[in-house]
This record gives structure tokens, sequence and C-alpha cells, in this order.
């Protein structure tokens, strides 16, 4: 089922979302990768606030090319999101309610997922040029030394993303895989 | 002895750079508009044809492929009647990924040191492997490789008596192990025989053969057409959401190995198989 939906998305939007939806997001997300991640991790080790307040947001794993002049974003596809399944539970717990990738999560991100009625996004790895024209405007807001890394706040119209788990933990790469494997 | 001067090299690996990132090779946009036709999962099309846009976008309006533009491997084949002026080769090639990687618009990758992690913040320093080879030519070429499939991609130090099954399965647990993360349809990258790091290098190598393009020793053909389509039976499919477009091509390189061991690498690539090709 194709579906248009606002960002931030709201609680009841992320339990209305199956396993399978394709879906285009108008509005605000942020983006984070492996590092901004560590330090988000460092600095709620420390007692320290994060960069942005991530009750309700959704988090983009991506690391944008340099954006060319009169551009707001350079290419602009998913990282694989695996690489942040140390840190997503915890984010999770503390109120983050989607996540953007590509590729599995550990049983661990499921159950924070299912715990907090939140959702995992995969977009298209490697459609970085197509996934940048659906970007509006960028604007680093964290660790701008981190470069590619930095944290971004990003405006996206139709942005498309496939719902991959739900709320209820179920999982299309599991799912699709197995209807059309050939044994 | 011919004269090539560093600065040529340079010039020229700063304009593969900013190439290799923005134009797919016409066998791998071949490959990915036949797959698009042989997909039959909806979703799986669907992903395919966002793929084939993509490609369109990014020739169009000058933005990467992807915005992984990867760490540089570059292959060097020199002639050894070649004399390189005006500075090191090592140098030179650097330097071009500099250029071609800062002017381009092109996404800083590399850090460091691989624990400190700090960028090096111009994509520097690339990969390179050598081959003196006979002659006065020299061929450059860039392979920038992304790492949601490098990381994916494995060594096997197989048993000689697990023989030719031993190696397919490898293969297969490779793909299966990778799915979704390495941003399918992927190309396969097989690398047999030789020592450990020998079989990386071909893995590495096989990934630059055209898609379609099969290998002349005919068991090897076979055993590539035969692995495409177990691949192709995983149903990991397009972006791993389910189908039967996984991989676009198993390219397979043998050497000679050691009376004891099997070595079989397997390094994995995504769609955006990218290379670009020089002679100086």
């Amino acid at each position: 089922m194709d579906r248009k939906i606002n960002m931030p998305l709201s609680k009841e939007d992320a339990l209305s979302l199956s396993c399978g939806d394709y879906v285009y997001l108008t509005g605000t997300i942020y983006t984070a990768r492996d590092a901004a991640h560590k330090r988000m991790y460092e600095a709620l080790r420390r007692g320290e606030e994060l960069p942005f307040d991530i009750k309700g947001q959704t988090i983009y794993y991506m690391g944008p090319s340099p954006a060319r002049e009169g551009r707001p974003i350079g290419s602009a596809g998913p990282t694989t999101a695996s690489r942040m399944d140390k840190y997503a539970p915890e984010l999770l717990d503390l109120g983050l309610i989607g996540m953007i990738g590509k590729g599995k999560r550990t049983r661990e991100v499921k159950d924070a997922i299912i715990r907090n009625g939140a959702v995992y996004f995969a977009a298209v790895g490697g459609a970085g040029a197509l996934l940048s024209k659906r970007i509006l405007s960028s604007e680093t807001i964290a660790y701008d030394d981190l470069g590619t890394e930095a944290v971004r706040k990003l405006e996206v119209k139709d942005f498309p993303v496939i719902v991959v788990i739900d709320h209820e933990g179920r999982d299309l790469y599991e799912e699709s895989q197995k209807q059309y494997r050939i044994e | 002895m011919r004269e090539i001067s560093s600065e040529s090299i340079t010039e020229a690996l700063a304009e593969m750079s900013i190439e290799a990132n923005h134009y797919l090779s016409p066998d791998m946009e071949k490959a990915l508009s036949e797959a698009e036709a042989a997909e039959i999962s909806p979703l799986g099309k669907q992903v395919l044809a966002q793929l084939e846009e993509n490609l369109k976008i990014a020739a169009a309006d000058t933005i990467p492929i992807c915005q992984d533009t990867g760490m540089a491997v570059v292959f060097v084949e020199m002639g050894q009647e070649v004399h390189i002026t005006g500075g090191s080769l090592e140098d030179a090639i650097n330097e071009g990924v500099r250029k071609g990687y800062t002017e381009g618009f092109l996404r800083k990758s590399v850090v460091g040191d691989p624990l400190e992690r700090v960028n090096t913040g111009d994509n520097t320093p690339a990969v390179i492997h050598y081959d003196i080879v006979p002659g006065d030519g020299f061929k450059l070429t860039l392979a920038p490789k992304g790492f949601g499939s490098e990381n994916m991609s494995r060594i096997f130090m197989l048993k000689p008596a697990e023989g030719i099954e031993g190696v397919k399965n490898a293969v297969i647990t490779a793909v299966n192990d990778a799915g979704p993360n390495a941003c399918p349809p992927m190309v396969v990258g097989v690398g047999i025989g030789g020592t450990f790091e020998k079989a990386a290098i071909m893995a590495k190598k096989a990934l630059l053969r055209p898609a379609g393009e099969h290998s002349d020793i005919p068991y090897v053909k076979e055993m590539e057409e035969e692995l495409l389509e177990r691949i192709n039976k995983t149903g990991i499919g397009p972006g791993g959401l389910g189908g039967r477009m996984t991989a676009l091509a198993v390219n397979v390189l043998t050497y000679p190995t050691h009376i004891a061991g099997l070595p079989v690498a397997v390094n994995i690539c995504c769609h955006v198989n990218r290379h670009s090709v020089r002679t100086l």
C-alpha cells in the first residue's frame, strides 16, 4: 500500500504502518551515522543531553556527498543500519520513533521497536542521486567536525521508503525472501 | 625507456574519480535494465526502476550515483620499460584522488588510522595494486569501492578435499550473509587459489570484468553460470526486499595454489560497480 506521511511521525502513524508499506515522507528528519552515534552514546554515558531532542523524531542513517553550489545536499542514500544496532535500542527507549537505513537489524533492535511502537524503514541503497532530489534543505546542527558524519536536520518531500520492521516486529526482509526463495 | 610524467597520472586519476562516480559503465546499465525486465517481484521491479532512474539523474545533474563514493582502489599495470618523471608514482596517484574527490564534490570517506578514526579530509590514501608487465604500456584502473558491500566480503581457507562443492557453498554462504546489507543486486567477485592475499586481490580484480563476460576456462565459466543461478534462487532480490534478481554477475578468477590449500575469497560489490580505465 502506498501512503504519504508527515514527519515527525506521530505515534498513531507509526502504529498504523505495516511491514511492506511503501511510504512517502514529508517534513523533518535527522541524519546520524557511525561516528555521531558513538558521540551521542558517550554523551549519554556522561549524563549529557543529546544534540537534539529525539523524542518522536526519525533518524536517517546517511552521510551525504558534498553539495554543489546552489543545492541543499549531494548524493544522499542510506547506509547499512546494523552498525548502529549497538546504539539504537537506547535511543528508541529515549523516544526515537523512526529509523531509515538499509539492511538487517538485531533481535535487540526489533524488541526495542516493538516495546516503543516504533518503525524501521529502508530507503533504496545506491539511489543517492534520486533521493537527494527529495531533500529540500539540510542544516548541520551538531558535530560539524565529523564532516559527512555530522548530525543534520533535513526537510524532505515525498521521500520514498519501505516499512521493513513494523511495531509488531514483522520483518519484510525475512518474509519476502521466504516468498521468493526456490529450494 | 618511455617517460610518463607524474602530473599526467595525477590529472588522469582526478578525471577518472569524477567519471567513475557519476557514470556507470554500459555493461552495468544493460545488466540493470535486463534485471528489471526479468524481475517477477513487483517491489523488486520498483527498486530496479528507481536504480535506473537514479543513474539518469546522476548523469544529468552531476550528483554521485551513490553517496558512498568509496575508497579509491587503483590498479596500475606498468610496463617495465616505463620511467615515471617528476615525483613518486604513489604520490601522483594520491594527488589525483585528492584532486578528483575535492574538486568533484565526492565524499571523503577515509579515516587515517583504523582505530583512532579521524577523517583524512581528502579521501586519501588510495589502496594501490601494482603489476609490472613487459613492454612500455601504462594502464590505470580506478575502482571506487563502497563499504556497504565491502563489509560483507569474506575469505575462506578451505581444505582441498572440500573441492568445487566447497567453493560454491562458500560463495552462497557469503551472499546469503550479505543479504540486503550489500545493496543487491550485487556483482560477486571470486578469487580461488593462490595464497590468502592473492585470493582476495583476485576477487577484487574479478569485479572489473564487464557484466555478461565469462572466464575463458570452461569449468570456471560453468561454475559462474551455476553460481549466478543459485544466487538468484535465494529470494534476496533487489534491495533485499524479495525477488529473483539478487546478483547481476558472478566473476571468478583462479591461480595455482599450495598442495595443502584451497583459498576462496568472495568480494561482494553492490550494483554500483564502478570503474574507470585509462591508458597513458
